[in-house]
């Protein structure tokens, strides 16, 4: 293990797992300086500096339109698919520049995992959703133990084990979300994005998806954008918090305004827009 | 009806004298859905009663005549259509597909030359079908010299009912969510293998019925085949692609022009067959529609 | 940034760059664009196919011949070229189809989309997909040998085996099916609270079909009307079996007529020899046929973009 292990703990989340290590010290997998995401001529995002430790739970939030999401899919490049979405600034992963001219966005894909808003499992079997990642990038392995090494770490194997053939869209709201996260396991990430995971369910289904996320922090490292500030402050490391802010032109560009460990930013916010959010002020 | 700031009765609010006009114009509107119903029903049972005397095996195990009506059948014209037509099929819906996929998936909507094949593909669904006889008869049986032969035929009405494909299975496609090639690209699935594996199996259903209504169309059309060869009285089943033949829509047409009525007979009981061919690719089509009508 | 990377649960990262080359994307990417561009050299080969004998034919026969004279007689001796009466009978049977389709069609359109419960909507639409998917020689068929034995019995005036109002009433019910889809389908996206607007206002049903749903629909029931004429003026068979193969510049509609595309079948069935004025007649036809319903698919279609961008 590295040495960043063994970072003091200078800082202790409220309710978080595990311990943050303090900015200066950590261990990044993504540093960001100056990512500014444009639509066309539209700047969504502008100016965006921070640092992804790597396995933490970093979460971003803030109102809607704050461009939260739009930085998430910046990690894995899946706004390239946008026709006229491009970022400027830079965005490191580990040393490598993630928007180089060398670098492969498919393998930037199959490095970062992304899991949705709505879970969308593929229209075909449990097994052939888990099995379709390790396919298309020609893992070698035997495909059925990976199935149920990918579903046992999502949490799901006990309750599917006996129904792999059936079509996955049979299972409920919650086991299809993290089927989803079991399919973007199996293609063993280092990182896994999630936008939203939680909000097209129920609270119960959100509690079983929240423990999962802590769970896999020991091996992954996560960054999850969130509507629900309890649920950034229930499983965060470190908490990002974005506002839109309206230019003299009138357009709204997404701004970050604070990041920070996720008690400091929840107890003792320097900025007073996040303390109005996280009060309930505002937002 | 009642205006709001007058108090009127209970009465009136019933509203008299409306409900006469309100009920000439439903049954008007009724009515005019009827008489395109009746007409329909008037042809379907006047060509089964004019058929039916003539449906028999003698339709299929003879080859066509215009000596005798009472030996002559349709077999040519029959083997001639499987034969276009598997033909047609093999060269259109790989085609068609082909081309939805690259508009539906890979083309630039900004791009000045994919509007303008959108827009061609378009104004192709509605050219006239004669005007494709025209293009076969120019092109096809002389410029590229395959002559009137199946091939040709193939070809032509290929063309013909490619934009028929091509618009149902963009829209095949177009019914596949974005979220299933969101989840395929995020996990490192390259565009190919997301269309190939996730869009095209979901779409199939789509892109299987408006393939078979095509066909269907294809298998009905004589217009062009008139001015490629097919008129003439075929005595013989076709061996090949590049061989003589005619279809049973041509062979119709032809027995239609006979003059003694023992023809006339012939031709409805051969619109006879042709009508349940092509009733049961219909039917073929709307139970795959329904059988695998979207799941998400 | 001292730490080194630690070891992950996909072990140490290594590049980004693409591990192994795929040429295969790039190659499927233009197969499938070749598959697109078939329909581009569709369009550039009827041009081809239509122009070059049609140059051929203007430099034999005058222009003014062709478009003024009342004489079609191409296969005659003399040969006359005036191709009016083609354009006339193709006018006067489109003419009869539309007087058929377009009540018919948008009152069922109507019908459909405002007065229809779900369930016989569901049923009947594809229904009326029947007949457009009746083939045309079967239509023909009919033409000749019911419907004009019939109109000979019932009507007063009189009318010949091959006529002008048989066909033109067939193919006017070939073409019901697009009048009421496409119509009803500009309905349909005519949003709600225009409706709602004005029942509240406690207009009927009758009311709001007439006075607010039909306007509001019109540039679409416009295009779906010139799309089925521009189907009308093209088809080929009904018009040949039924209205026949002579030439005649009249308005009598009891009449056998011969129309454009009747005369391209005609002619093009027949075994015309290549480069000769008869053969180079067939695409100077065709090519006045093309450019007609182009222009009329053209204007369909820049409506049905238009009504699209309103409600859409």
């Amino acid at each position: 293990m590295s040495e960043t292990e063994t970072t003091t703990m200078k800082n202790i989340a409220v309710n978080a797992p595990g311990a943050p290590r303090t900015i200066e010290s950590l261990d990044p997998v993504f540093t960001v300086s100056g990512l500014s995401v444009f639509y066309g001529e539209y700047e969504a995002v502008r100016g965006v500096d921070m640092v992804i430790g790597n396995r933490e739970i970093t979460a971003m939030i803030g109102p809607s339109g704050c461009g939260k999401s739009t930085v998430l899919r910046c990690f894995n490049r899946m706004n390239d698919l946008i026709p006229g979405a491009r970022a400027e600034g830079k965005i490191l992963y580990h040393d490598e520049d993630l928007y180089g001219d060398h670098v492969d966005p498919i393998e930037v894909r199959r490095r970062i995992g992304m899991v949705f808003q709505k879970p969308n499992p593929f229209p075909k079997s449990i097994y052939d959703n888990i099995a379709y990642g390790p396919r298309v990038n020609g893992l070698k392995g035997k495909m059925d133990d990976l199935v149920e090494e990918a579903l046992t770490r999502a949490a799901l194997w006990d309750e599917v084990k006996d129904k792999l053939k059936q079509n996955a869209l049979s299972l409920s709201g919650g086991q299809q979300q993290r089927l989803c996260i079991a399919r973007a396991i199996a293609v063993k990430p280092e990182v896994i994005l999630m936008d939203e995971p939680c909000s097209a369910l129920d609270p119960i289904a959100t509690t079983k998806i929240e423990d999962l996320m802590q769970e896999l922090a020991r091996d992954y490292t996560i960054v999850i954008v969130t509507h629900n500030m309890q649920q950034a402050a229930r499983v965060s490391h470190r908490t990002a918090f974005f506002t839109a802010e309206v230019d003299d032109k009138g357009e709204r560009h997404g701004r970050l305004v604070e990041f920070d460990e996720t008690s400091r930013i929840f107890t003792n916010p320097t900025d007073k827009r996040t303390e109005d959010y996280i009060t309930g002020r505002f937002g | 009806m009642a205006v709001l700031s007058t108090p009127r009765s209970a009465v009136q609010l019933a509203g008299k004298g409306q409900p006469v006009r309100e009920h000439l114009f439903r049954i008007a509107l009724i009515s005019s859905l009827a008489i395109a119903f009746i007409f329909l029903a008037a042809l379907l049972t006047y060509v089964l009663v004019e058929g039916w005397p003539r449906l028999d095996s003698r339709l299929w195990e003879n080859m066509p005549s215009i000596r005798d009506p009472e030996i002559a059948g349709a077999q040519s014209a029959i083997t001639g259509t499987l034969w276009v037509i598997s033909l047609t099929a093999l060269f259109t819906i790989p085609t068609g597909i082909a081309a939805a996929i690259y508009l539906e998936e890979y083309a630039d909507k900004s791009r000045w030359w994919n509007r303008v094949i959108e827009l061609n593909i378009q104004n192709l669904a509605s050219v006239p079908s004669i005007v494709y006889g025209i293009l076969g008869l120019g092109i096809i049986a002389r410029a590229l010299a395959l002559g009137f032969s199946v091939i040709t035929a193939s070809i032509t009405l290929g063309l013909l009912v490619l934009p028929v494909v091509i618009i149902a299975s963009r829209e095949a496609i177009r019914a596949v969510p974005p979220s299933i090639r969101e989840g395929s690209l995020a996990l490192g699935a390259t565009q190919w293998q997301t269309i190939s594996r996730q869009v095209l199996p979901a779409a199939i259903p789509g892109i299987a019925t408006g393939s078979i209504l095509a066909l269907s169309r294809a298998i009905g059309e004589a217009a062009p085949l008139l001015m490629l060869g097919a008129v003439s009285f075929i005595r013989f089943n076709p061996d090949g692609v590049f061989a003589s033949y005619t279809v049973l829509p041509i062979q119709i047409f032809n027995w239609i022009s006979q003059s003694r009525e023992g023809f006339h007979y012939l031709a409805a009981a051969a619109i006879v067959i042709l009508l349940a061919i092509l009733l049961l690719m219909n039917s073929a089509a709307i139970w795959l529609r329904n059988r695998y009508q979207k799941r998400w | 940034m001292a730490a080194r990377h630690s070891a992950t649960a996909s072990g140490a990262p290594s590049s980004l760059a693409r591990s192994r080359p795929r040429y295969g994307e790039a190659l499927i990417k233009a197969v499938l664009m070749l598959a697109a561009l078939v329909s581009i050299a569709t369009t550039i080969g009827i041009v081809v196919s239509l122009l070059e004998p049609t140059l051929r034919f203007f430099t034999e026969v005058s222009a003014l011949e062709f478009f003024t004279s009342t004489n079609w007689g191409p296969l005659f001796e003399p040969p006359t070229y005036g191709v009016l009466p083609l354009v006339s009978a193709t006018l006067i049977t489109t003419g009869i189809a539309v007087v058929v389709a377009v009540p018919l069609g948008l009152a069922a359109a109507i019908y459909l989309s405002e007065y229809a419960r779900p369930r016989v909507r569901k049923f009947c639409k594809p229904a009326l997909e029947v007949l457009a998917g009746i083939p045309t020689v079967v239509f023909g068929f009919f033409a000749l040998s019911f419907i004009t034995p019939l109109l000979r019995g019932v009507l007063p005036f009189e009318i010949e085996i091959f006529n002008a109002l048989s066909a033109g009433l067939v193919v006017g019910f070939m073409i019901i099916p697009i009048v009421a889809s496409l119509s009803e389908d500009a309905m349909a996206a005519v949003p709600a609270g225009l409706r709602e607007g004005s029942y509240a206002l406690g207009a009927s049903k009758m009311v709001t079909s007439l006075r607010v749903v039909l306007p509001a629909a019109f540039s679409g029931i416009v295009a779906a009307v010139i799309l089925a004429i521009s189907r009308g003026a093209g088809e080929t068979m009904i018009v040949y079996m039924a209205g026949g193969g002579q030439p005649n510049f009249t308005l009598d509609i009891g009449k056998a007529m011969q129309t454009m595309a009747a005369f391209i079948a005609q002619a093009g069935s027949g075994d015309v020899p290549v480069g000769t004025v008869d053969y180079n007649t067939i695409f100077a036809v065709g090519s006045l046929l093309f450019v007609m319903t182009f222009l009329m698919n053209l204007v369909s279609a820049r409506l049905v973009r238009k009504f699209r961008e309103v409600y859409e």
